[in-house]
């Protein structure tokens, strides 16, 4: 059944297709509709599950952490502030394997107060030991969800699913809901090989010393190595069952490029637009649209870029005092490479600056030109 | 002597904590523990912020607690037991009794919003604070719940604490909840009894037990019980419960002047007679508006 | 893993086990209780040692229902000390009602 609706209801249908059994979230501007939606979806009885309209984001992770430790699938949704609020939690889930699954909508963090797209917020939070997907459209967004419960589960890591302020949350897009049973056939029930039971009785997270605690972190990065695979394995299976899948990364138009624009989010969809134009020109430049940032695909990405000679990394975010994220992980993956491509980093469109087709192509423009490898730009910058 | 037929177990007799645990010698918290592990029984979950507790229980892989156990954020006992609820409600365990056990920090200090968050929204569970009056996992540092007169190694020498213990039972009372109230290791029946009493009642339950701490007080490790019963008979801290607003304390046979209690406990051994005299006063001004509560109802 | 029961069966418990972990992958994946914490002698901390009088003993129960480890047992009425545990904090000395527990230096 293809319906028309938000980003933000596109996350409910979501968490309520994946049977999402309790569900703790606090309302921030603009993941509201979320809660709002899932409220309703628990009140009339379509989603059976319990809803804690918690105090807070800290108390929101704090209490999905204790859902998911006694076995039941866990959800939240979350923004900006309110993710940052739940920092020390997102380590707590990891840390304990409990594959808690969150929407986070991507808004800038203040002051000043901006409730617009940037994705600083998710990645900010990128060392606390969550699998980050970013979605370029709602039809994504739902997939995702599903998925990411499929391989959070599998691989004992929670995961965060990202769409953009408004560009997505508030944006009605024609969506595929699948019935429920496919679903269902996709994502079995979760049950954990330890959980808080009476009938087994463990407890969790006690003191460890450098003596052990050492193994247990080798342990996570394994999961996070191990969740590549799965999450290919996953898309693949999805694909089969509802005809769509997306991969760690896309690759579009790369197809014999000496030139790449690698970028993320919505406004991938926009350089797409400014790909083609350019390929119409005779250029010979594709772009790759990183979906799965953490674990980050760099193999995918080495493999993707051996026949160019130069890219752009568009940045809607910021490491203040280094460069945007996805440029310093796309050149954290290439440089051990013989003959690796020469990597240029753009920031645009931070608090909701819109970017345009105009500012691909003239980024395009620049890495065919430019000859110094000279810090970041910033795109449309006043002065 | 002769050998009595049988023995008078006022307690039930089963252990389901075990020894070998990191508590220090003495320790009321450990005690609070025993004693609510008899009374609630295997059919319990647990969860723990950080405390004493985080490592009293044991280093992985080993605990001591004997129930299924989750340790938690500082601030995050009641969110967290919140969540291990409606996970068991929805898998249709509803017999397994939800206990979260904090400090007096992690209550009435940096956990208050999630416990009041939790309280406000009725959660089903058993909050239980164990009160030893400071930060003491981390080394004496003044909590709300520290009393005045109270040295701690952030309210040193002369800048002992001057402001009053921050009254948590009377906050839960604000929250209209159906059952709070005060107890003692040194009163184990009694401690027992609140918690099987709180366990039959649905909603949130909070009971503070006041768990004397050798280190932190400055005492000898075998007066933990002594000191526990003079908190009781000086009405320092009175036993009573709230259910439904109605006021039900204890008393003691015959009221001790706080001295008694004071002068067993290094932490109090700056304080002069005229600050003695003012925290009488405190005592008998609080028992007394306690005392008037118990009338009203 | 390896599992190792203790020769002698504790009162107060089932016997202590001692796990090792030789390589990351016999680990559970983050950090469970796998069992009891009597592998830990406490009794190594104590400088006092309580020593029962059973003569005086009355039998009231009292040094048992205060002991914080817990490690008194009562065998045939009488309370006995479990000194692989007990700590020393001489509460059960404190508590008694007739003396009948004692302090004796600890040898080493």
């Amino acid at each position: 059944m293809k319906i028309v609706i938000t980003g933000n209801h596109t996350v409910s249908y979501g968490a309520k297709l994946s049977r999402a059994e309790v569900i703790a979230a606090y309302p921030i501007t603009p993941q509201t509709e979320v809660v709002e939606k899932l409220s309703s979806m628990v009140a009339d009885g379509q989603l059976k599950a319990k809803f804690i309209k918690v105090e807070s984001e800290h108390s929101a992770m704090a209490a999905c952490i204790g859902a998911s430790a006694v076995g039941a699938r866990s959800f939240t949704a979350t923004s900006s502030q309110g993710l940052a609020l739940m920092h020390e939690m997102l380590h707590w889930a990891a840390n304990a394997r409990l594959p808690v699954v969150m929407a986070n909508v991507n808004r800038a963090m203040g002051p000043p107060w901006n409730v617009w797209s940037d994705q600083t917020d998710s990645l900010a939070q990128r060392d606390t030991g969550w699998l980050q997907f970013y979605c370029e459209n709602n039809q994504e967004v739902l997939d995702t969800i599903i998925q990411a419960y499929k391989v959070c589960e599998r691989v004992k890591l929670p995961g965060m699913v990202m769409l953009e302020a408004f560009i997505l949350s508030h944006t009605s897009e024609p969506v595929e809901i699948p019935p429920q049973e496919l679903v269902d056939r996709y994502l079995p029930a979760y049950n954990p090989e330890y959980k808080l039971d009476i009938k087994t009785p463990h407890t969790f997270g006690g003191l460890t010393g450098p003596g052990l605690y050492y193994e247990l972190r080798y342990k996570i990065q394994s999961a996070m190595d191990e969740a590549l695979d799965v999450i290919e394995d996953q898309d693949r299976e999805f694909k089969k069952l509802f005809g769509r899948g997306y991969g760690l990364i896309e690759e579009y138009r790369t197809k014999g490029a000496d030139r790449l624009l690698i970028v993320s989010g919505s406004i991938s969809s926009t350089a797409k637009e400014a790909i083609d134009i350019l390929r119409e020109r005779g250029e010979k430049i594709g772009l790759i649209r990183i979906r799965v940032f953490r674990p980050f695909p760099k193999k995918h990405i080495k493999n993707a870029v051996k026949n160019v000679k130069r890219i752009g990394v568009i940045d809607r975010n910021i490491s203040f005092g280094s460069e945007g994220i996805f440029y310093q992980e796309v050149k954290s993956a290439l440089c051990n490479e013989k003959d690796s491509p020469a990597v240029y980093g753009y920031i645009a469109g931070l608090g909701g600056r819109d970017v345009i087709i105009d500012d691909f192509i003239k980024i395009a423009d620049d890495i065919k030109e430019t000859k110094s490898k000279q810090d970041i730009r910033w795109i449309g910058l006043k002065g | 002597m002769d050998r009595p037929k049988g023995l008078k177990y006022t307690i039930p007799q089963g252990e389901i904590m075990s020894p070998g645990h990191l508590a220090c010698q003495g320790c009321g918290a450990t005690l609070a523990m025993r004693y609510a592990l008899k009374a609630l029984g295997r059919e319990t979950i647990v969860v723990i912020p950080a405390c004493c507790w985080s490592i009293i229980d044991g280093p992985f892989p080993y605990s001591s607690i004997g129930v299924p156990m989750f340790h938690t954020a500082f601030e995050t006992a009641a969110s967290t037991a919140s969540g291990v609820l409606a996970g068991l409600q929805i898998k249709n365990k509803h017999k397994v009794n939800v206990l979260a056990w904090a400090g007096d920090g992690g209550t009435a200090d940096i956990g208050i919003q999630a416990l009041s968050g939790a309280v406000e929204r009725g959660d089903d569970f058993i909050y239980v604070c164990y009160d030893n009056e400071a930060y003491m996992n981390t080394g004496i540092q003044r909590s709300s719940s520290t009393p005045y007169g109270a040295w701690t190694t952030t309210t040193p020498g002369k800048s002992f604490k001057t402001l009053p213990k921050k009254n948590m039972v009377e906050i839960m009372v604000a929250h209209t909840i159906p059952y709070a109230a005060t107890a003692n290791i040194a009163y184990p029946e009694d401690f027992i009894e609140k918690l099987k009493k709180a366990r039959d009642i649905r909603g949130p339950k909070y009971i503070q037990i006041l768990a004397p701490c050798p280190v932190g007080w400055k005492y000898s490790s075998e007066k933990t019980i002594k000191l526990g019963r003079l908190a009781f008979e000086t009405c320092i801290f009175p036993l009573y419960e709230v259910v439904e607003d109605r006021y039900i304390v204890k008393k003691p046979s015959s009221k001790r002047p706080v001295t008694e209690y004071l002068q067993l406990q290094g932490r109090f051994s700056h304080l002069k007679a005229e600050e003695i005299s003012k925290m009488q006063e405190y005592v008998d001004s609080a028992w007394k508006k306690l005392l008037k509560k118990e009338e009203q109802a | 893993m390896k599992k190792s029961n203790s020769k002698k069966k504790k009162l107060t418990g089932q016997g202590a086990k001692t796990i090792e972990f030789k390589n990351h992958n016999d680990m559970p994946l983050c950090a469970v209780s796998l069992t009891d914490t009597l592998y830990n002698k406490t009794g190594s901390w104590r400088s006092i040692r309580p020593v029962v009088q059973k003569d005086k003993c009355i039998s009231c129960l009292l040094c048992w229902k205060f002991c914080p480890e817990p490690c008194i047992s009562m065998v045939d009425g009488k309370p006995v000390i479990d000194y692989d545990y007990c700590k020393g904090c001489a509460i059960c000395i404190e508590v008694c009602p007739k003396g009948a527990i004692v302090s004796e230096d600890e040898k080493k």
